[in-house]
């Protein structure tokens, strides 16, 4: 047994075969699974999409780099269950890509976020986290609420997300600046289109407290509103086990 | 091929290659990576055997401990409550004054509170409860909706101004903005309403103008904060009469506030607590207060 690789070592297509062979199982393991995807991952049938202002606000998370201090994936341990809510489950990050689990929490896990503080504590905290939680060492990010947000290739990140298995409409997409627009400007003719196109649910608010003007500051609380809030299934086998 | 020989320093053989004098050894690899290597591996087959491990399409090999991470997390949830429940069972079949006369009781509520309150309040009421600007201050005898442990437990079940349908809803108009007052009425109304908790502030204030302040006040501000200005809680208007201010007491701010309104918001939190948990902080909070007072 001991000689096989010495004897192998001799016989170059022989070994270039073997490492082959060797290096596609660790790919093997990890790809082969995702072909039955579809039936491993839980149910969500009435899963609701980003909207494309929640879409804006995902995008402004990758760029200013929050996944890299803020976790979204709740475990299956005790202490993160009592703490932050029911554990994440596969499925609440269908229409994420990239997903952002994250594996590092210098501050809090953001999965179970969405409606758990105010807007306006968003905007204060985003703008100073001081202000609002003095021990804090978060960084501030107050050029958001004075950037304008950019939305002209807004439905085109929604093609290219729809292209990946996200169910945008052409509806949809061919709205995507408009609603980005309308769902923080309550009461515009905009923001009954959000409505139509999204669901009732959605959250139709001025999230940076100035309704009028649509800047980066809106759409980054309105995703952190969203988190966790696209399916309830997540709360299903907690309400089934008494919990 | 190679020419078999042993090298007379390490007893090794050689590979057979020659460079220039130089000859290359065939050390063996040690025994001990090889014992190593056999034993990691005979940990792996017995771990595949025991515990989930091998994809198999739309199924798993589960092992033969069934160990599922799921059952375990909500397993212990569920026993961590049973043994809460020693205590918790009384909590949630007890009124909050019984609750309240039991001083071990109100030491588990202590604990507990705190920790629940750390987890889900003080991000914006602060750490100590003592609030900040916008965020009210939870240890003062100053409650918009009641400061008994019913009406806070109701509080955080509802929300204000939030997404539940039964939620607290109040409002400070923009009286300055939506032109409902004059700029100098918006400036008397705000000295006669800074008179209230200062009496020095008359002093400085011609008393026409406080009067005209006093009428502007009795017309517009009286349904939400009292005749006595002391404040509604069915209604959530703050007692005006008291030092303790959400947006600040200063001129300025209440200038601001009259000018351009106010909507504070509390999120529901029925969705995200259980009642047991609701219950707990209302007492901690009642008795939070009751120790700073």
């Amino acid at each position: 047994m001991f000689n096989l690789h010495y004897r192998l070592e001799r016989k170059t297509i022989g070994f270039l075969l073997a490492i082959i062979g060797v290096a596609s199982i660790g790919g093997a393991v990890e790809i082969i699974p995702l072909f039955t995807i579809h039936q491993t991952v839980e149910d969500a049938p009435n899963m609701r999409v980003y909207t494309p202002l929640e879409i804006a606000g995902r995008n402004i998370y990758i760029r200013e780099g929050c996944y890299a201090c803020h976790s979204q994936m709740i475990r299956t341990l005790r202490d993160e269950v009592e703490r932050y809510g029911p554990y994440s489950l596969a499925v609440e990050s269908k229409y994420d890509h990239p997903m952002l689990w994250g594996s590092k929490r210098t501050g809090p896990d953001l999965a179970r976020m969405g409606n758990k503080y105010s807007d306006e504590w968003h905007v204060r905290h985003l703008n100073n986290p001081r202000d609002v939680v003095p021990e804090s060492v978060m960084p501030h990010y107050s050029w958001l609420g004075r950037t304008e947000l950019r939305s002209e290739d807004l439905g085109r990140h929604m093609v290219a997300l729809r292209r990946v298995g996200v169910p945008y409409t052409d509806d949809m997409i061919a709205n995507a600046r408009s609603d980005a627009y309308g769902q923080a400007a309550p009461d515009t003719p905009f923001a009954e289109g959000v409505t139509k196109r999204y669901g009732a649910a959605t959250n139709v608010r001025a999230f940076d407290g100035k309704p009028g003007n649509l800047t980066e500051l809106d759409a980054l609380v309105a995703y952190l509103q969203i988190l966790g809030k696209l399916t309830d299934a997540a709360h299903k086998p907690v309400a089934a086990a008494g919990g | 091929m190679a020419v078999e020989e042993r090298d007379p320093y390490t007893g090794h053989m050689t590979t057979g290659h020659e460079w220039n004098g130089i000859k290359e050894l065939n050390t063996p690899v040690p025994r001990a990576v090889f014992f190593f290597l056999i034993v990691t591996a005979l940990f792996s087959v017995g771990y595949w055997i025991l515990m989930p491990a091998w994809p198999l399409g739309v199924t798993y090999t589960k092992g033969l401990l069934g160990i599922d991470q799921r059952n375990i997390v909500t397993e212990s949830v569920k026993q961590a409550a049973v043994e809460r429940g020693v205590w918790t069972s009384r909590i949630e079949a007890e009124s909050f004054k019984d609750i309240q006369a039991d001083p071990r009781l109100m030491e588990r509520v202590r604990q507990t509170g705190r920790t629940l309150f750390g987890d889900n309040c003080a991000a914006c009421h602060g750490s100590n409860a003592r609030g900040g600007h916008g965020f009210p201050n939870l240890t003062t005898a100053s409650w918009l909706w009641g400061g008994d442990p019913e009406s806070i437990a109701e509080t955080i079940r509802v929300g204000i101004n939030s997404t539940h349908p039964q939620t607290r809803t109040s409002q400070m108009m923009a009286f300055g903005r939506d032109q409902m007052l004059k700029k100098d009425e918006v400036e008397n109304v705000v000295n006669y309403v800074r008179s209230l908790s200062d009496p020095a502030v008359a002093k400085d204030v011609p008393a026409a103008k406080m009067e005209a302040g006093k009428a502007v006040f009795a017309a517009n501000c009286v349904a939400c904060h009292g005749d006595d200005a002391k404040g509604k809680t069915d209604l959530g208007g703050p007692d005006l009469t008291d030092r303790f201010w959400i947006y600040g007491g200063d001129a300025e701010s209440i200038t601001t506030t009259v000018w351009g309104g106010r909507q504070g918001q509390m999120p529901s939190w029925e969705g995200r607590l259980s009642p047991l948990d609701r219950k707990i902080l209302a007492l901690y909070l009642f008795d939070l207060r009751r120790e700073q007072r």
